[in-house]
């Protein structure tokens, strides 16, 4: 059993008044990659917005590497190594596509190793090597979430975390987007993938929890889920 | 050396520079057309033949001797205008939010920076000294006032802005309007208090009030002098520095990608790891800097500054911000230079214009009229985007 890297427990958020999260409790390990589904509204965004600070939760808390990040800023969580790739990319669109992938790894001074990972996204995404001084907000909606993608690998980070990777796109991108998921996982980085395409997700996931209402209300290995019957009802389309 | 030169981007250098260039002769261009072509239908008509007949001139010649002057004048204001525009258009690029005390910073440089000097000269060490012991001076006046200005609009973002940031819009707008009532008086008080009087002169010093004169063309019986003030060379250079600067550092440095990506979209600005707080209090420094220096170089344009100075001036160049495009750091430029000329260009020829009619004291009224059309067919101001796309 591989240790604990991040864990949130029995966390409380709001949105104004509206009480989002209503006591979610989720441990992901080092080197899995664990999946959130359920409908939209169910409180997933919510959770990553928790976990990487842009809300604070007002009840429990939220552990990154055994210390906690509860009421931690947004930039000093991203430097301890955990990355998000917000829903809706968050692309700077008066932004060009390198000067995106470069903030992607704004804390870092290292001139030869910045050209070396921006090498290394082009190398996965010879797409935006085509596009590399246009604009963010010209690219096309998949080329975008490469771009998001491409600039949450920029960190390097320990854990990912990916909202909604596949909204919006063309089949085959999305297969790309996954294939490059499983790849990064497989070279070390722990992957929390949220996803509304829950079949897809829970192909290449280790664990799932299904959330709904601000609660989790189902948490098992991948391979259960997809066997379980509210899953498949509620998520996976079958009848 | 050569290394150096080589992380230097020279694009982002000459581009503002042309800009400035473009702009400039631009708008003196067209405004010099019109001024001609109103002079010669003006001739033909009562206005013509009674300045001919008071002063035996025609209306074309008084336009022509007095062309040169009043360009470099708008210019030199202008350049005024718009360094005290990049303030506004900063703070409203990130903020989305008017920072109506941007002009008491103004007013608080422009304080600073001849206060400095008045107590050089009570120290007798100007204006008795060399030529460029004096450019020293003054370039050491407008960095005490920088430095005061910048960390004075930190301090007003940290203590007035920062805690109303969830607030709704007009919340930090009021607590604006409040803390410039609060640093007008706190000037008045500060020198009431410290001078017994708060009319305050910039000293005399330097070659600063002497004039160029270029040539003159003869013109019938007047002559047309090409000249300018060396005071006047002085804002513009040091506008033109500080715009270039500023430029410099908003499009080629990793600093200025940070600005940009906080006024793009802030939460995602912090995933990157960007302190969205310290972008903030850095942009408030910067606007804060260029408009304390931009009231050193306004004291020593027309000399006379009282606690009140910032008000006017603030106000044209909020609405040379808006002229421009608020948000849009080329846009601050283009509308300071087009107000500061379109105004003085008023202020001069009005009075020949109209008989006398309407004084140089409208030429308000005429710089705002043209703000507020170019406001009704372009909405966004002239170089200013659709605000819509931004959410």
């Amino acid at each position: 059993m591989s240790k604990t890297i991040l864990k949130l427990d029995n966390v409380h958020s709001y949105y104004g008044r509206i009480h989002a999260l209503k006591g979610i409790s989720i441990e992901v390990n080092e080197g899995e990659i664990v999946t959130l589904i359920g409908a939209n509204g169910a409180g997933k965004s919510t959770t990553l917005r928790t976990i990487s600070g842009l809300i604070h939760p007002r009840q429990g808390s939220v552990t990154f590497e055994g210390q906690d990040i509860s009421h931690t800023e947004p930039h000093l969580i991203v430097q301890r190594g955990l990355g998000h790739v917000p829903e809706g990319r968050g692309i700077f669109p008066k932004l060009t596509v390198r000067e995106n992938l470069e903030l992607g790894a704004f804390n870092l001074n290292d001139k030869a190793e910045m050209e070396h990972r921006i090498e290394q996204a082009f190398s996965l995404f010879p797409r935006l090597k085509e596009r590399v001084t246009q604009k963010g907000g010209t690219l096309s909606g998949g080329e975008q979430q490469m771009l998001a993608t491409a600039r949450g690998m920029m960190l390097k980070p320990r854990v990912l975390m990916l909202d909604e990777p596949s909204m919006g796109l063309a089949p085959v991108l999305v297969e790309l987007i996954f294939d490059i998921i499983k790849t990064m996982n497989e070279q070390g980085t722990t992957i929390l993938l949220v996803e509304q395409n829950a079949l897809m997700a829970l192909s290449i996931a280790h664990r799932g929890y299904v959330l709904q209402t601000g609660q989790v209300v189902i948490s098992d290995t991948a391979e259960n889920l997809k066997k379980n019957e509210t899953v498949q009802h509620a998520y996976l389309g079958v009848e | 050396m050569k290394r150096f030169l080589e992380t230097i981007n020279v694009r982002e250098l000459l581009q503002p520079l042309a800009q400035m260039i473009l702009f400039s002769l631009g708008s003196g261009a067209v405004l010099s057309v019109i001024v001609i072509l109103l002079a010669l239908l003006l001739d033909q008509t009562a206005a013509g033949q009674f300045l001919l007949e008071r002063n035996k001139v025609t209306i074309l010649t008084y336009t022509l001797v007095n062309l040169p002057q009043v360009v470099l004048d708008g210019l030199t204001i202008g350049f005024v205008y718009a360094a005290i525009a990049l303030g506004y258009t900063m703070v409203y690029g990130v903020l989305e939010f008017i920072n109506f005390a941007h002009s008491e910073i103004f007013a608080v440089g422009a304080f600073v920076g001849v206060e400095f000097l008045i107590l050089l000269k009570s120290f007798e060490i100007i204006p008795a000294t060399s030529l460029f012991m004096s450019y020293l001076w003054l370039i050491a006046a407008i960095l005490a006032a920088m430095f005061v200005a910048g960390l004075l609009a930190v301090s007003v973002e940290r203590i007035a802005y920062r805690p109303l940031r969830g607030a709704p819009r007009l919340v930090p707008l009021i607590s604006a309007i409040g803390v410039s009532f609060f640093l007008q008086d706190a000037i008045r008080l500060i020198e009431s208090l410290t001078t017994g009087q708060f009319h305050r002169i910039i000293p005399s010093f330097g070659n600063f009030d002497e004039r160029l004169v270029f040539s003159k063309i003869a013109l019938g019986a007047s002559t047309i002098e090409l000249g300018i003030q060396v005071k006047s060379i002085i804002v513009i250079v040091a506008a033109m520095l500080m715009l270039i600067g500023l430029n410099y550092l908003v499009n080629a440095t990793k600093v200025g990608r940070a600005i940009r990506a906080v006024a793009q979209d802030r939460s995602t600005a912090s995933l990157m790891g960007i302190d969205v707080n310290r972008i903030i209090s850095l942009t408030f420094l910067i606007g804060g800097t260029l408009g304390g220096a931009a009231g050193v170089l306004y004291a020593l344009k027309f000399t006379r500054i009282d606690p009140f100075v910032g008000f006017f001036p603030g106000l044209k160049a909020f609405t040379a911000a808006v002229l421009g495009g608020i948000g849009n750091l080329t846009g601050a430029l283009l509308g300071g230079i087009v107000l500061g000329m379109l105004e003085t260009f008023a202020g001069a020829y009005m009075s020949a214009f109209t008989m006398g009619a309407a004084g140089a004291e409208y030429k308000d009224i005429f710089a705002f009229s043209i703000l507020i059309l170019v406001l009704i067919f372009r909405p966004h101001g002239l170089m200013g985007e659709n605000v819509t796309q931004k959410a």
